[in-house]
């Protein structure tokens, strides 16, 4: 695999940018959908994400990168109980892919040659604990996407199948990118995502000489690229450590949770999670920035990253579901 | 020397040289053309495979091999084709399954992907090559118009002049002037004028854009720049100050503007410029329309069957069907290893499949009221998209007036397209009926050879006063309505007429009967109204 192109190069795109390292500080925010035009950095900025995360802690050989060997699955059979550093596991989940893949199926090799039922774990198993990415989501087949919304909400990868039965922990984020004019996403998965963001192209000159020559000087030398922006890359990085532990003791104040559900209701978002997302992003929010509490200003800041996909479709309003979700938040906070 | 020819040879040359540029898409049929570019990319990579555009994912991705696997009793894995490193060639590209292209696009961004030579042979507007991968190789080379006498000349050579200052802004430039919003084009323009050269001159640099940038094209740079005696972008509005301290290069960007101008097809210079988005040449249309209906499954429960070529064999069902004779077999077939099967043991994959729904509107847009149908019309095309993914249907608007039909939305499953397209909306002048029957038919029946359930839905509110070969002749006019509508009968396409009329008429009554379609009169039809009805004709 090529070397990634590293995070903080990435020129401008600052709501993306924004979404993923939030999602980062809380896991809990739910993931993140990328939505735009070819050729704005969707992919690279995901791929870029694995580089930037901390390490976990994982038992070492564990299928689902248990924290600690009392996680470990039995059919894991692992004997070991060392633990190790590793990079936070970033999936790639491919178009096509068949549901054993994913889910995890029997082992074929061991059930022909050996004769025994074992079960070899998939995707889901592999995401455990990190990010599972899904680019052009948007053509995921059907069957594929049912599965992913009935696991990314248990948190729970349930296989009965092939005279097996398996529970593992699967709790992972959700990044997905795609470009609308191929074909819109199913409303109960956009539901799924925490936070999505529309990326257009900068229409900045200066802008995009620069998107183009970072990518031009990346593609010569990948090595020295990567070393120029090491401490970029680990600033962020440390914002990010020390914004985990800060979300710990920010409370969001009564005035906050009115503020999250006088936006909701005035757009009319369906159910609660729009609300519970919009708390969270804003405390990570805080957090990242360095705050004592979470205010009016980080609640406006994510609105449009947590809301803007959870309107009733309106095809007959024109404006962008961004642009509407400012329309409120300007009436609202006025 | 600087033909198309040279072009496609030095975008070849370029592949070679820099493999990780990508690779190349070529317009062109069977012919003297495609004889010799063949030859000419297989001298190139003399490792070229040639894959079929109907490749399958597990193809391409790899897998378990089942007949190995069952041959040697262990668990033999194939590996995909992308993955063997070998150069690629896939002609009729655009047939390629959208899903197979986002796979292919997926190991390009990884760096994993071997150069890839697509040929693009569409002969109709709607097929097109996934834009993903469209969007991910350089150089896109149309060989469709060469004939013999073209195909002489070499590939350019780099230029030993001057390096030139500032290549990267140069490009970006252009690229803005020309339309091309993205910014894949000129980092591959960049990436390309670096190939050619370490240090890109002038000439290399405008090489470059005529390769990358020129095909890409959607308008040419404003004409009032032309007058200017310093041109400045029209786009670089908020960033006039480095515009103007990079003076020493603006005849470098004229000079690329004015090389890619002049390899633009000839087809951007004369027509009308689309106003946004539109390829040069090409019809526009995402991959919503041109997938293969049939290709959601869910999987069955699998079945007993023999392998015919075309169905998967379900291994493990395959497996569980022999284990409980392998004692007796043993005893039949004493010399044979490992699991003995049998053909009879063999189970296919089964897959539900449910075809997809082309709702075809076809729309009076001639007279007075024309102008509140066609809105009402976009709003219930909106309203039928915005519920698209629960119903599969994919939709298509056709507007007929004055003299003829005009497919207005090809079909389509994105309500962004759909938006776009559906902004402006013309209208007024007679009611050629047939004409816009036939157009309605037309894409029905092409919808229907792509493996989707078409439904042509007409509104009108009127009598035809326009016949098919466009003479205001009423009786011909009426006459050749109730010909167009009998051959929908007779072709088997489900339709619907809506009579937006205010008062319901006799003749679109029978006009309806002669389609075979049910008829509802439904004066100012409004667009939840009609979206209904479609969800009840469903």
């Amino acid at each position: 695999m090529a070397k990634a192109f590293p995070f903080s190069a990435i020129v401008g795109q600052d709501a993306m940018k924004q979404a993923m390292i939030l999602t980062a500080i809380d896991p809990t925010i739910g993931g993140v959908l990328v939505f735009g035009d070819r050729g704005t950095g969707k992919s690279t900025a995901v791929r870029a994400l694995a580089g930037l995360l901390p390490q976990i802690e994982v038992v070492d050989g564990c299928p689902i990168n248990s924290a600690s060997p009392g996680d470990v699955p039995d059919w894991a059979e692992l004997g070991s109980k060392k633990l190790r550093k590793r990079p936070t596991p970033v999936v790639d989940l491919p178009l096509g892919v068949s549901q054993d893949r994913v889910t995890g199926a029997l082992d074929i090799e061991r059930a022909l040659s050996r004769g025994e039922k074992a079960f070899e774990p998939g995707l889901l198993a592999q995401a455990n604990r990190g990010y599972l990415y899904i680019d052009e989501v948007n053509l995921l087949e059907d069957h594929i996407v049912d599965l992913l919304l009935d696991v990314a909400q248990s948190g729970e990868n349930v296989v009965e199948r092939d005279g097996l039965s398996i529970r593992h922990a699967a709790r992972f984020v959700l990044v997905g990118s795609g470009n609308p004019e191929e074909g819109d996403l199913r409303p109960q998965l956009l539901d799924r995502f925490g936070l999505s963001v529309e990326v257009t192209s900068p229409t900045n000159m200066a802008d995009r000489v620069e998107v183009i020559r970072r990518r031009d000087s990346f593609d010569r030398d990948p090595e020295g690229f990567a070393k120029r922006w090491a401490r970029a890359e680990s600033g962020v990085r440390k914002k990010i450590v020390a914004a985990r532990e800060a979300i710990k003791t920010l409370d969001a104040g009564t005035e906050v949770l009115e503020d999250c559900a006088r936006l909701c209701i005035a757009l009319g978002s369906d159910g609660l999670r729009g609300e519970l997302t919009l708390l969270r992003a804003a405390r990570a929010l805080a957090a990242y920035d360095g705050a004592k509490a979470i205010s009016k200003a980080h609640v406006s800041a994510v609105a449009p990253l947590a809301l803007s996909h959870r309107l009733r479709r309106d095809p007959l309003d024109d404006a962008g579901s961004a642009t509407r979700v400012e329309r409120v938040l300007a009436d609202v906070f006025a | 020397m600087n033909t198309p020819w040279t072009r496609f040879l030095t975008a070849l040359d370029l592949v070679a040289r820099a493999p990780h540029l990508g690779g190349m898409v070529l317009t062109m049929r069977p012919g003297p053309a495609w004889d010799a570019a063949l030859a000419a990319i297989e001298a190139a990579f003399p490792e070229i495979r040639r894959w079929p555009a109907s490749l399958s994912l597990r193809d391409l991705s790899g897998g378990l091999d089942s007949v190995a696997t069952l041959a040697e009793g262990r668990a033999v894995y194939s590996t995909g084709l992308l993955a063997r490193g070998h150069p690629i060639l896939i002609p009729s590209a655009e047939r390629l399954d959208p899903q197979a292209a986002a796979l292919i696009a997926q190991a390009m961004d990884a760096g994993t992907a071997p150069p890839l030579f697509l040929i693009d042979e569409a002969a109709e507007a709607e097929e097109t090559l996934a834009p993903a991968l469209l969007d991910r190789l350089p150089f896109w080379c149309d060989l469709s118009e060469l004939s013999l006498r073209d195909l002489t000349g070499h590939a350019a050579a780099p230029d030993p002049g001057a390096p030139v200052q500032d290549p990267a802004t140069t490009l970006t430039v252009s690229a803005l002037r020309f339309g091309i919003p993205g910014l894949r084009a000129p980092t591959q323009a960049l990436a390309a004028a670096h190939a050619l050269n370490d240090m890109p001159t002038d000439t290399d640099v405008t090489m470059a854009a005529q390769l990358v940038l020129a095909p890409r094209a959607t308008q040419l740079p404003a004409p009032e720049d032309e007058d200017s005696p310093q041109p400045e972008p029209q786009q670089q509005t908020s960033d006039d100050a480095e515009g103007q301290n990079r003076g020493q290069d603006i005849p470098l960007d004229d000079l690329v503007i004015e090389a890619v101008a002049a390899v633009l097809p000839d087809l951007l210079k004369n027509a009308p410029l689309k106003p946004n988005g539109a390829r040069g040449g090409k019809g526009f249309s995402g991959s919503g329309s041109r997938r293969r209906g049939n290709r959601r499954g869910r999987p069955l429960p699998a079945q007993q069957g023999a392998l015919d070529g075309q169905a998967r064999i379900d291994l493990v069902a395959t497996l569980r069907a022999a284990v409980p004779w392998q004692k007796m077999r043993r005893a039949q077939f004493p010399d044979r290893q490992g699991v003995i099967l049998l053909p009879r043991d063999i189970h296919v994959q089964r897959m539900e499949e449910r075809s997809d729904r082309v709702l075809v509107f076809t729309v009076d847009a001639s007279g007075s009221s024309a102008m509140a149908r066609l809105g009402e019309v976009k709003g219930a095309v909106e309203l039928v998209l915005a519920q698209a993914y629960a119903r599969r249907d994919h939709v298509a608007l056709i507007a007929f007036r004055r003299d003829g039909a005009e497919m207005l939305l090809p079909p389509t499953r994105s309500l962004v397209q759909a938006k776009r397209r559906l902004a402006s909306l013309p209208g007024g002048g007679g009611t050629p009926l047939a004409a816009g029957i036939e157009a309605g038919m037309r894409q029905a029946v092409s919808a229907r050879a792509r493996g989707l359930t078409p439904q042509v839905i007409l509104l009108t509110d009127g009598r035809g006063n326009i016949a098919i070969d466009g003479s205001a002749n009423r009786q011909q006019a009426a006459d050749d309505a109730v010909r167009m509508a009998r051959s929908i009968a007779q072709s088997d396409i489900d339709a619907l007429v809506i009579d937006t009329g205010a008062r319901p008429q006799r003749q679109l009554a029978d006009l309806a009967h002669d389609m075979g379609a049910p008829y509802v009169p439904l004066p100012r039809a409004r667009a939840g109204q009609i979206s209904d009805i479609l969800t009840g004709a469903r």
